[in-house]
This record gives structure tokens, C-alpha cells and sequence, in this order.
């Protein structure tokens, strides 16, 4: 199977190359297919240490580098692969059914590579490599085929990612350099780092992992990006650009660096709760459609960093399903968003009353989308917010039950305001914007689809995310 | 009589091990003479093919003497594996420079004119610029050039070394001025750099004579022992090594030494500021890392904080300025002069017990950098208007769409300078920091970070600019290169990937190498 490591990576490089809109689009599904079959002959393979690969590829690259070739997937990286895979596809299919250009889904294919390797890679350097590889496609996608702002939008997120990316890599080398080894799964085996080393790492990482989650107050450069970047760089950019951030937070600092996690674990908690709320009631008083989604990712990415800050399995799977859930809905509301922008070339709430008029479908799965978000019990949002606060609570002491508590109001708050956009919306009488347009076509539906059959199949069936992961979560919990 | 011949015995000189700068040197002559007597018309190709087949001859010499170590000539020049490296890599990047140099494709009868010295504006300045069968004076002057730089590079006595130096910065100083367009400027430039270098060369002079007055001694195995041994008062040992740091790190563009870089950048003729950008640093850090290491190793403590600092000044000065340059050559020259920087963390990283990754590491940069260096200003020579080159950034704006195959080959060099990775840019910065790293110049690590976000920006600001702006009218074409001009790009681009995605062999290649002889 480590064949398939590698294709599942060269698969999007090379059909990058032709800039076409079909071959990328098949390329994406070939991509996809190769992801979901990684899940076949899962076996730990024997290891006994917290990262424990169904399927591994080690090969010596720049052995002068400390830098190894060193792919493998295991049940927490899993999921992850298979949602990037899935989204750049259905992003693909959406600018084939639409007028993409072919440079376009070039990039996005790119961003694919880099992506899936951030979730494949075992070496910290390699990790870094793929990490690098993502911010300049990325750019190029907003500053490209962006809205009216895009430069300075696109400007903002190349200054933030560049500022996380040396803190990273400096981390990167402080670990690899005192360690003496860049092997994720010996680092996570043997913590071999004096605790002061590891909490001066774990700074610096968890700052270079908070710019891109986004954490509060690193956080600004999100809703810019989203709201002048195209329907597609958002969603990828939601929903799995965001994932580098907290998976790397999960596998490279909290699994390197546990000492340091222990101590710095208070403070991002009590930021983590900071983002919930912060993005929740700025929501409340936002009146662009893509600004409000954009800053309720802030909030989604809060409840799952709060789950890694809880530092226990539970919370593990939190972050886990939270991470995925978020990719799922997010991603579909971000195509909404798009939909609805293109038809009536604004994002203003309330140009926007009174779509259920003229778009029935089209505002229903809209409604269907922020309630899957707010986290309605039986749909995908529900369960990472759920178990962070029941990982929170059981953690246990005042700082941590006050977290949960205020976390648990963020919750509510998001209700209120996905509650308060739908009103705006979807209701009222119609507004000039909204007269006229269409409802979804069939390019559209057949990339919202699988989204929206996956909201319910992960609200109703978690195990299809938490099963896969359940080994690996409950060997890497301290 | 016996007594007089055995006073006057010659030294043993290992003519293989010094064959590669002896065969330029000759070549050099040959090329001074072919100017003397060829006839105008034959002088173009047959300096062309003396300068190559000697270049060529110069890397053979390298590569079958490779396994030497040892000092000759008297003990004053050492044949080691930084010489021979360094010696390996002037030769290759000076091929590539060459290829540029002798572009005649883009303009007729070359972007060189034949004097210097005639005043600019005067008519015997505009004849000699319309003239089409001149010109072919730069190519002695190149092999001449490159040539010292070998000297200097392994040198092994501070006097060789001061004779290097001149001998490779005189050509220098000539070649900046010889430019065909934009006389006065190019002039300037010679003349401000010849002034500069100059003063750099007193300096260096002066030091060499209060070390001597420390020592006794000139060579640098002796130094070294006096060092230890020598009763004499410590502070002319530290002011002759300052001085000599001056000379040296101006020929690196070092801040505060790096003020003439800009101007002379700017105003040479494009092909010899891509030979100074490539080979010139070479030659410099080469020189550099002998001196700190070889003769003055025992003081390398001391001399740590002050390089340490005049590397962040480097960096951080190189790299802020760079943001606010509006013309290419200039943004260029002030990257150059950040990476000066990096190449100063690498020289600090060379630490005692052993560890050579700081050196390999220097010597892989400078290889890196060369190939990418030479390249982008090759990628400068295409982009032209009427008036020649046209350099200044708002004239690139919409590059991208009238020409996308150099607009992206000027892209990924820009992004290896920014040191993504993939790219040799990315290889050569990781391997400085990680050894600076692990001799505990964590700081500098820091510090060199920081810069190379900030250094992105101008970088990202070009490739903005020629992708995402629509061409104006100025927009000026880009001229198709010919074969030569091709070929140093290719080599270039080619270099500048291959090191980023297999760089194993010439890192190896590199550590093997870094042990200086004493």
C-alpha cells in the first residue's frame, strides 16, 4: 500500500501541469479514490509509540538536512486526507459545471499537494516542506481570482503566514537540532527535550499553528481572505487550509512537546474560549454573508483548539471530528455563499431578505447548512462542540469548568447568530437583489451533494470519523 | 658558491595542483595578445573559445587534482578542499557569466565597448559606442578576473592574498565601466567602485602590516602559533584583523562596507554584475573563511560578537532596504547584500571540535546563490526597450502576460531567493541555519528568519507586479535570447532546482571537502 502514499501526492502534482479544468477534475477523483483505499490492510504494524502508521514510506532524502521522505497515515491523519481530497474534487467538479479556468484548478490541485502532505508527512522537515508549499498557490488563488480587494486581503495573508512560517521553522530546528533527529515517530516516542527546550518550542510552534488555525487574536487575516477570495479558495482555504494549523498543532506540539503543552495548555485554552466568543459576537454584528461564515470559522477553530488544550483523548476527538465536521459544513456554506454571491453580486444581509421567495431550494439548503453549524444534535457540528465542552468540564478544576461553561454560551451564541442570518435571508419579503435568480444548477448540486449527505452521515454515525481515529487518539492522550 | 645556490633555492611548486588558475592566467595573456595582433573581425570567436576552452580546461584541473592537500609554492598557496572547491565553483559560475557576457544576440556587437576611459558624451565616446566589432577587451579582463579569485581563495599567505586581491579587482573596476548603453553611469560606477576598493585595499595593506608587526610573520600557519606564543601587545593583533575584515568584507558588501553595492550593481554593464553578484562573493568568502579559520582561529571567540553583529546589520539592513528599491538591479544588489548576511551566519556557524558543517554549508550557499544569481540578472538583460535594458520595476509591470516563460523563470529564481522550498534557495538557508544552530548562534538563526520574511516582500512585490498588473504601454518586450544567454539560463534554473529537490550529492561533495590544511 505505501504505493499509495505516494500517488495520492503525485496524482494532483502531475495533473497540475496541464492546467485543465477536466484533467484536473480527474485527477481529484483519482486523487480522492486513492485516499479513501489507504483505509484498506490498517495494521499498527508492531510500533508501540503514540504515532503508530497503518502505512508507511521511509526514504532518505537530504540526509544532510536531517530531511527523509517519510509518509505514513494513521487513524488521526486519515480523516483529514480524505476530506482534502474530497473537497479539492468536489471545487474541481464545481469549476468544470462552471466557467473555472483551467490555471485555477491548477492551483488548487497544488494546494492539494501540499495539504495532504502536511497530514501524510513524518518528518518535521518534510512538515515544514509541505507546509511552504501551500502559501504561494494559496496567494495566488486570492490575489488572482479575488474579489474587488483581493491584493491587500491576499497581501495580509501572505504577511501573517510568513510570520507563522519562520516561527515554525525555527521551532522546526530547535527541535530537529537538539533532538538530533526530525522523525515524527521517534520524537513522539521518546521526548528527549529538557522541558525548558520543549516549552520554548512549543511557543513558537503553537504561535506558527495558531496563525493558521486561526486562534484569537491572530486571527485578522481570515475574514479578509475569505470574504475577497474566490467560492473555491474558500473552501479550501476553510475547509482544510485551517486543518494544517490544528493538526500540526496536535501531531507536532502537543505530540513532541508534551511537557511544554502542559504548561502552555492554560493559556490556549483561555484563548480558545476567547475565539468562540469573540467570533461569535462579532458574528452577531456582522452584515456581510462571507464575513459572518468567515468569522464563525474563528469560533468553530476555537472549540476544536480547546479540545487539544484539554490535553485528554476526549478532547482529542473533539478537535478530531470538530476539525472534520467544520471542513464539511463550512465547506458547503462557503459554496452557498458563492452561489448566492454570483447570482446577485452582493453579500449584504439585507439585500439578501427574502430568498426563500425566489430560491426556495437554494435558501433551504442554506438553512439546512447553518443549522448543521450551529450544532444541532444529530448533524456533523454537534459532537466536536459537544465533547470539547464535556472535555473541558472533565478536566476538571475552576479555570477549566469556567472554560467550559463560557465555551457552552459561545455555542449558544452561534445559534443565535446562524438564527439571525437565516431571518435575514431567508425571510421577508423579496429584495430587488434576489428577484430573478436561479436555483441551483446541476454543476452546483453535484458538488453540494456529498457535503450535505455527509453533515448527516457524521451527525448520526460519528464512529464513521471517530472509529477510524480511536486507536491513535487514545495512544497519543498523555 | 654552493652557499649562495643553496641560499637561493627555489620552492617546490606543485604546477598540477596550481594548474587550474595557472591555466587561466596564460589564457588571459593569450587573450591579451590575440587583441594585439588578430584582426577585428576574428577576435569575437576566438576569444570566445579561448576563454571557454580554458574555463573548461581550469574545472578539469580541479576535478583530476581534487584529492590534493597540501601548501606549495613556499607554503604560499594551499591546495585543500575549501580551495579546490571554491576553485571548482568559480571556474563553473564563471562559465555561466560568460555565456552572458558573450551574448551578442540582443545587441549588436555586444553590451560592451572597448575603452573605459573616454570621457562619456564626447564624440569619441559615441563612435566607440556604435561601433559593432569591439568590445572583446572584457574577456582577458574576465579570465584575468577569475584567475586572482582562485589565487585569492587559496592563498595561504597574507601577502599572496593581497596580490590576489588587486589582481582580481583591477579587472573588476575596469570591466564596470565598459558598458555600451548608459555610459556616464556605467563610469560612475567603475570609478565609485575603483575609489571604494581602493581605499579597501589600503586598509587591508595596513592590516597585513600591523599583523606583521604582532607576528613576524605573514603566513598563516604562523600566525596562528603566534598567536599563542607571541609576548607582543594584543592590540595590534586586533587591529590589523579589523583591518583586514574591512578589506575583506567590503569585497562581500557587507554592512557597513556595502554602500558602493547599489550604485555599481546598477551602473555595470548586466553580465558583469552577474559575475560580480556570483563569483566576486565566492571569492570574498573564501578568502574570508581561510582567514578567520586557518590563521586566526584562536581569536575566533573574540572576533564572534563583532561578526556576529555586522552579519544582523547585513541582513537586516539588506533586507529592509530591499523593500523600498523601485529598480530591479538595485533590488538585486541590496538581496545580494542580505544574503551576505546569511553567509556571515554560516561563516560564524564553522565552530571548534570539529565541526565543518558551518564551512560545507558557506560553500554550498555560495554555490546555491551563484547559480540563481547568475541567472536573474540574465533574466535582467532580456527585458529591453529601445534604450536597452529597461530596469526599473514599474517598466516590468504585466511582464507575465506579453512573455510567461522568462516572467516564470524570473519567478521561481525570485522565490529561491526567498528561500521556498524546492528550491536551492531553501536547501542552502536551512543547511546555514541548522549549523549556526547547532554551534549556538541561536540569535543569528533568529535574526536570519526574520530578515528572509522581510526580504520575501520586495521578491513577492516583482512577482505581483509582473503577474497580476496589466502591461502599459511601457511595457517593454522581451527580447528572444540567443543560445548563449539561453544556455547560462537553463544552466541557472536548472542548478537552482536540482539543488532544491536533490541536493544530497553536492552537499556531500561539500563536507567532504571543508577541511582547510595548515
Amino acid at each position: 500500500m505505501t504505493w499509495v502514499l505516494v500517488a495520492v501526492l503525485a496524482v494532483p502534482a502531475v495533473g497540475a501541469v496541464f492546467r485543465s479544468r477536466a484533467v484536473a477534475a480527474g485527477a481529484a477523483a483519482i486523487a480522492f479514490l486513492l485516499s479513501v483505499a489507504l483505509a484498506t490492510g490498517r495494521s499498527d504494524g508492531g510500533l508501540t509509540g503514540p504515532i503508530r502508521p497503518w502505512h508507511q514510506l521511509d526514504v532518505s532524502w537530504v540526509p544532510g538536512l536531517n530531511l527523509r521522505f517519510h509518509l505514513g497515515v494513521d487513524g488521526i491523519s486519515y480523516p483529514l486526507v480524505v476530506l482534502t481530497t474530497l473537497l479539492t474534487l468536489l471545487c474541481c467538479v464545481y469549476l468544470l459545471w462552471t466557467d473555472g479556468d483551467g490555471t485555477l484548478a491548477a492551483l488548487l490541485l497544488v494546494i492539494e499537494v501540499g495539504i495532504v502532505g502536511v497530514f501524510l508527512a513524518l518528518d518535521l522537515v518534510l512538515f515544514f516542506v509541505f507546509f511552504e508549499i501551500v502559501l504561494l498557490p494559496m496567494y495566488a488563488v486570492i490575489a488572482g481570482w479575488g474579489g474587488a480587494g483581493r491584493r491587500p486581503a491576499a497581501r495580509k495573508f501572505v504577511l501573517y503566514t510568513l510570520f507563522g512560517s519562520v516561527l515554525l521553522l525555527v521551532g522546526v530546528f530547535v527541535v530537529v537540532s537538539r533532538a538530533g533527529t526530525a522523525d515524527l515517530v521517534v520524537l513522539s516516542a521518546q521526548h528527549m527535550l529538557p522541558a525548558d527546550t520543549q516549552l520554548a518550542a512549543f511557543i513558537l510552534l503553537s504561535i506558527a499553528f495558531a496563525v493558521k488555525s486561526p486562534l484569537w487574536p491572530l486571527h485578522t487575516w481570515l475574514p479578509d481572505a475569505h470574504t475577497e477570495a474566490p467560492t473555491v479558495g474558500s473552501v479550501i482555504l476553510a475547509g482544510v487550509l485551517l486543518k494544517m494549523g490544528t493538526y500540526g498543532l496536535l501531531r507536532v506540539a502537543v505530540g513532541v512537546l508534551p511537557d511544554g503543552a502542559r504548561r502552555v495548555a492554560p493559556v490556549l485554552g483561555v484563548l480558545a474560549v476567547t475565539a468562540i466568543l469573540v467570533g461569535g459576537l462579532v458574528c452577531l454584528a456582522q452584515t456581510e454573508l462571507k464575513r459572518l461564515i468567515a468569522y464563525s470559522s474563528v469560533g468553530h477553530m476555537g472549540f476544536v483548539l480547546l479540545g487539544i488544550a484539554t490535553l485528554t483523548a476526549t478532547g482529542f476527538e473533539a478537535a478530531l471530528i470538530g476539525n472534520v465536521a467544520h471542513g464539511i459544513i463550512t465547506g458547503l456554506l462557503f459554496f452557498l455563499a458563492g452561489a448566492i454571491k454570483d447570482r446577485t453580486h452582493t453579500g449584504d444581509l439585507s439585500e439578501l431578505g427574502g430568498l426563500r421567495e425566489t430560491a426556495p431550494y437554494l435558501s433551504g439548503i442554506l438553512g439546512y447548512a447553518a443549522i448543521a453549524s450551529l450544532g444541532l444534535p444529530g448533524l456533523a457540528g454537534f459532537w466536536g462542540e459537544a465533547f470539547a465542552v464535556i472535555a473541558a468540564l472533565r478536566r476538571g478544576g475552576p479555570l477549566w469548568t469556567v472554560l467550559a461553561v463560557l465555551a457552552a454560551l459561545g455555542g449558544a451564541l452561534a445559534a443565535a447568530y446562524f438564527l439571525r442570518l437565516l431571518y435575514r435571508v431567508t425571510h421577508g419579503a423579496a429584495r430587488p437583489a434576489v428577484v430573478g435568480i436561479g436555483e441551483p444548477v446541476p454543476g452546483e448540486l453535484v458538488a453540494w451533494a456529498p457535503l450535505v449527505v455527509l453533515a448527516l452521515a457524521v451527525g448520526l454515525v460519528p464512529a464513521l470519523v471517530l472509529g477510524v481515529a480511536q486507536t491513535a487518539v487514545q495512544v497519543m492522550a498523555p | 658558491m654552493i652557499l649562495t645556490q643553496e641560499a637561493l633555492k627555489l620552492p617546490q611548486i606543485n604546477y598540477v595542483a596550481l594548474s587550474p588558475m595557472l591555466i587561466l592566467f596564460g589564457a588571459a595573456t593569450v587573450g591579451v595578445l590575440v587583441e594585439a595582433f588578430a584582426g577585428r573581425g576574428r577576435r569575437y570567436p576566438v576569444q570566445l573559445g579561448l576563454s571557454l576552452v580554458s574555463l573548461v580546461a581550469a574545472l578539469v584541473m580541479v576535478v583530476r587534482v581534487a584529492h590534493t592537500r597540501e601548501l606549495t609554492a613556499g607554503g604560499a598557496v594551499a591546495v585543500d578542499g575549501p580551495a579546490l572547491f571554491l576553485e571548482g565553483t568559480l571556474a563553473v559560475l564563471g562559465i555561466v557569466a560568460l555565456l552572458l557576457v558573450a551574448e551578442r544576440s540582443l545587441e549588436p556587437g555586444g553590451p560592451f565597448v572597448a575603452v573605459a576611459a573616454v570621457t562619456a558624451g564626447t564624440e569619441a565616446d559615441r563612435v566607440q559606442a556604435q561601433r559593432r566589432d569591439a568590445g572583446t577587451e572584457v574577456y582577458p579582463l574576465l579570465l584575468f578576473a577569475l584567475g586572482g579569485m582562485m589565487l585569492f581563495v587559496s592563498a595561504n599567505d597574507l601577502l599572496t592574498m593581497f596580490v590576489a586581491l588587486e589582481v582580481f579587482s583591477l579587472p573588476l573596476y575596469l570591466m564596470c565601466g565598459l558598458a555600451r548603453r548608459r555610459r556616464l553611469l556605467s563610469q560612475e560606477a567603475a570609478l565609485k567602485y575603483f575609489l571604494l576598493g581602493a581605499f579597501a585595499s589600503a586598509f587591508f595593506l595596513f592590516g597585513i602590516a600591523m599583523i606583521y608587526g604582532y607576528a613576524g610573520q605573514i603566513n598563516f600557519a604562523a600566525i596562528h602559533e603566534a598567536i599563542q606564543s607571541s609576548t607582543n601587545d594584543r592590540i595590534l593583533l586586533y587591529l590589523g584583523l579589523a583591518l583586514l575584515a574591512i578589506g575583506l568584507l567590503f569585497k562581500a558588501a557587507a554592512v557597513p562596507f556595502h554602500v558602493w553595492t547599489p550604485d555599481v550593481y546598477q551602473g555595470a554593464p548586466t553580465p558583469v554584475t552577474a559575475f560580480m553578484a556570483a563569483c566576486t562573493k565566492v571569492a570574498a568568502f573564501g578568502a574570508l573563511l581561510r582567514v578567520i579559520y586557518v590563521a586566526f582561529e584562536r581569536t575566533a571567540w573574540d572576533l564572534r560578537l563583532v561578526i556576529g553583529g555586522i552579519a544582523v546589520l547585513t541582513m537586516v539592513v539588506g533586507s529592509v532596504l530591499a523593500v523600498t528599491q523601485t529598480d530591479i538591479k538595485r533590488l538585486l544588489a541590496y538581496s545580494s547584500i542580505a544574503n551576505a548576511g546569511y553567509l556571515l551566519v554560516g561563516v560564524l556557524a564553522v565552530g571548534g571540535n570539529g565541526n565543518h558543517d558551518g564551512l560545507a554549508s558557506s560553500m554550498f550557499y555560495l554555490v546555491a546563490y551563484g547559480f540563481s544569481v547568475v541567472a536573474a540578472f540574465g533574466v535582467v538583460t532580456l527585458v529591453r526597450d529601445a534604450d536597452g535594458e529597461a530596469t526599473h520595476l514599474s517598466r516590468w509591470a504585466g511582464l507575465g502576460r506579453r512573455s510567461p516563460l522568462y516572467a516564470g523563470l524570473f519567478t521561481f529564481l525570485l522565490l529561491a531567493f526567498a528561500g521556498i522550498p524546492l528550491t536551492s534557495g531553501f536547501t542552502s538557508k536551512f543547511a546555514v541555519f541548522g549549523a549556526a544552530l547547532a554551534s549556538g548562534q541561536a540569535w543569528l538563526v533568529v535574526l536570519g528568519a526574520i530578515t528572509s520574511v522581510i526580504l520575501a516582500f520586495p521578491y513577492l512585490r516583482v512577482v505581483v507586479l509582473v503577474w497580476l498588473s496589466e502591461p502599459g504601454e511601457n511595457t517593454p518586450t522581451v527580447s528572444i535570447p540567443g543560445a548563449l544567454t539561453s544556455a547560462a539560463l537553463a544552466i541557472g534554473a536548472l542548478a537552482t532546482l536540482l539543488l532544491g529537490i536533490a541536493p544530497q550529492p553536492l552537499l556531500d561533495l561539500s563536507s567532504r571537502a571543508a577541511e582547510f590544511v595548515r
